[in-house]
């Protein structure tokens, strides 16, 4: 097992006992395209991904990236850094201003 | 936003707080000046034990009141808005064997209390507002990451429980306290993230005004807001008012947890404070403390009709304690104001009610503002005070309608 699949074993296990006591919650389906399954499988364990399209369309590929970095370094979110460099391409492309 | 001045849409389209009350599902229209995203995702959505709110974020919970809910000066329950940091939330039955561990270097000793307990301690309240430091976040422009906030991520409620001070003494604190820290039993869904901690200058812990409170406008404390027992912290911003409060740690040094050091904090000298924080204080930040003197405009509604031959104008205003001096309206862009009156008196931390009768107007499209003063002398600017977490948005009141 890789350190990448610990880590995503570590965010799948997470978001099973981060399942909320009440059942409204309801699913957020992200733009598909390439890096959605990064995004889901990195941020959907500590998040609802509302909180993607809630801060869209303002912050382009730096804000996103400072977002990505804050949620490592200061959250310690497990993320790899080229499935960090994935995300915010996907973020920025897909989430960010209009080019 | 328009020249500056908050312009507020996130109401309840053609609903009145009585439609709202009577639980009939209610179009939201939501503020232009919002992010795209943000008025694409939120929607009304109602948590157990509560009526529909505005909802944010699914996980961590992050629910905002609608405009109606100010229509009282008392917000109620089960319409005061809900705002987690982190995803793992506590349950009723979670907390069944809830009990408050007090201890710390500057404790003379270490007790454990049950609910009981506390309850022997003479009890007492106060009416306060507890305001999300980012509250009108997504009002910012240009626009700053986080949650998204309209104008809805306060409420004033009387809040009862004991004063902070006689649990302390129950520990003992030492010679040397300079602050006191808590734990509350919401926690991270990764252990690497940091647990929402917070603390508060010894002074302000021992202030008489500060509560452990575990009764809301008369009920227990939703679960939602911190059930069995949360802190009061009134004229400060809603990041101290620690909820399900499980640990007290009377402290000799400054806490130096993440929610402290790096997280809500404000360009230092930008909001002026009456008590700094002194022990938080760097050179460059302070830790965000007092709410600033603030209003809202509730009626008409932004974009309502109103009639020539009079109106009125209705809202609420408060501030981080000491208390309104008096509200202004203006509906000639500031050029001059006139003195609304100030309604029933809930306390110096709580909400003001105030009404303006507009005996006439011009026909046509006018702008409304309202703009309140503190007893300190303090007032609502007229352009956002820009800093980079997007907190304490206290631009004048702002609401357009036509004069027919």
């Amino acid at each position: 097992m890789t350190v990448r699949h610990v880590h995503r074993s570590i965010v799948m296990v997470a978001l099973v006992l981060a399942a909320p006591a009440w059942a409204a919650e309801q699913p957020v389906d992200l733009a598909p395209a390439p890096g959605v399954e990064a995004v889901e499988a990195n941020c959907g364990g500590c998040h609802s991904l509302d909180y993607v399209r809630m801060n869209a369309p303002f912050l382009g590929a730096e804000a996103w990236k400072a977002e990505v970095t804050k949620m490592r370094n200061a959250y310690g979110a497990p993320v790899t850094d080229s499935d960090a460099a994935t995300i915010v391409a996907y973020l920025a492309s897909n989430y960010g201003p209009a080019k | 936003m328009r020249d500056g001045r908050l312009s507020r849409r996130s109401v309840l389209a053609g609903a009145s707080a009585a439609a709202l009350y009577g639980g009939r599902a209610a179009a939201l229209t939501l503020d232009p000046a919002l992010p795209a995203g943000t008025r694409a995702e939120a929607i009304l959505e109602a948590l157990p034990g509560k009526r529909e709110l505005i909802k944010l974020s699914w996980r961590p919970p992050n629910y905002e009141s609608p405009l109606a809910a100010f229509v009282e000066p008392i917000t109620r329950n089960e319409l005061f808005f809900v705002r987690y940091h982190l995803a793992v939330t506590p349950t009723v039955l979670e907390l069944a064997n809830w009990s408050l561990r007090i201890g710390g270097d500057a404790a003379a000793s270490a007790k454990t209390l049950s609910l009981d307990d506390l309850k022997e301690l003479e009890d007492t309240e106060i009416t306060a507002v507890c305001q999300c430091s980012g509250n009108r976040r997504g009002l910012f422009n240009p626009h700053v990451p986080g949650v998204q906030w309209g104008v809805g991520a306060m409420g004033n409620a009387i809040w009862r429980g004991v004063r902070l001070r006689d649990v302390l003494a129950l520990a003992g604190v030492r010679p040397g306290a300079v602050e006191v820290a808590f734990a509350g039993a919401d926690s991270p869904v990764l252990d690497a993230t940091p647990a929402f901690r917070k603390s508060i200058p010894i002074d302000r812990a021992m202030d008489e005004t500060v509560l452990l409170a575990w009764e809301m406008n008369g009920e227990k404390l939703p679960i939602w807001n911190g059930y069995p027992v949360r802190l009061i912290v009134p004229g400060w911003t809603g990041t101290y008012w620690l909820k399900h409060v499980t640990e007290i740690d009377i402290r000799s040094k400054p806490f130096d947890g993440f929610w402290m050091q790096k997280a809500y904090r404000v360009p230092r000298g930008l909001f002026p404070v009456a008590r700094p924080f002194a022990t938080q204080e760097t050179d460059k930040t302070s830790p965000i403390t007092e709410i600033v003197v603030n209003s809202l405009i509730t009626a008409p509604l932004d974009g309502a009709t109103v009639r020539a031959g009079g109106f009125e104008v209705r809202g609420l205003a408060w501030d981080g304690g000491s208390g309104i001096a008096r509200v202004e309206i203006s509906l000639d862009a500031g050029a001059t104001w006139a003195e609304a009156e100030l309604g029933d008196y809930f306390g110096r931390f709580a909400f003001q009610p105030w009404s303006f009768r507009v005996s006439q107007a011009q026909a046509g499209a006018r702008t409304v503002l309202a703009r309140a003063t503190n007893a300190a002398g303090a007032t609502q600017p007229a352009r956002l005070v820009q800093n980079p977490a997007g907190y304490q948005h206290n631009v004048i009141a702002s609401v357009g309608v036509t004069v027919a």
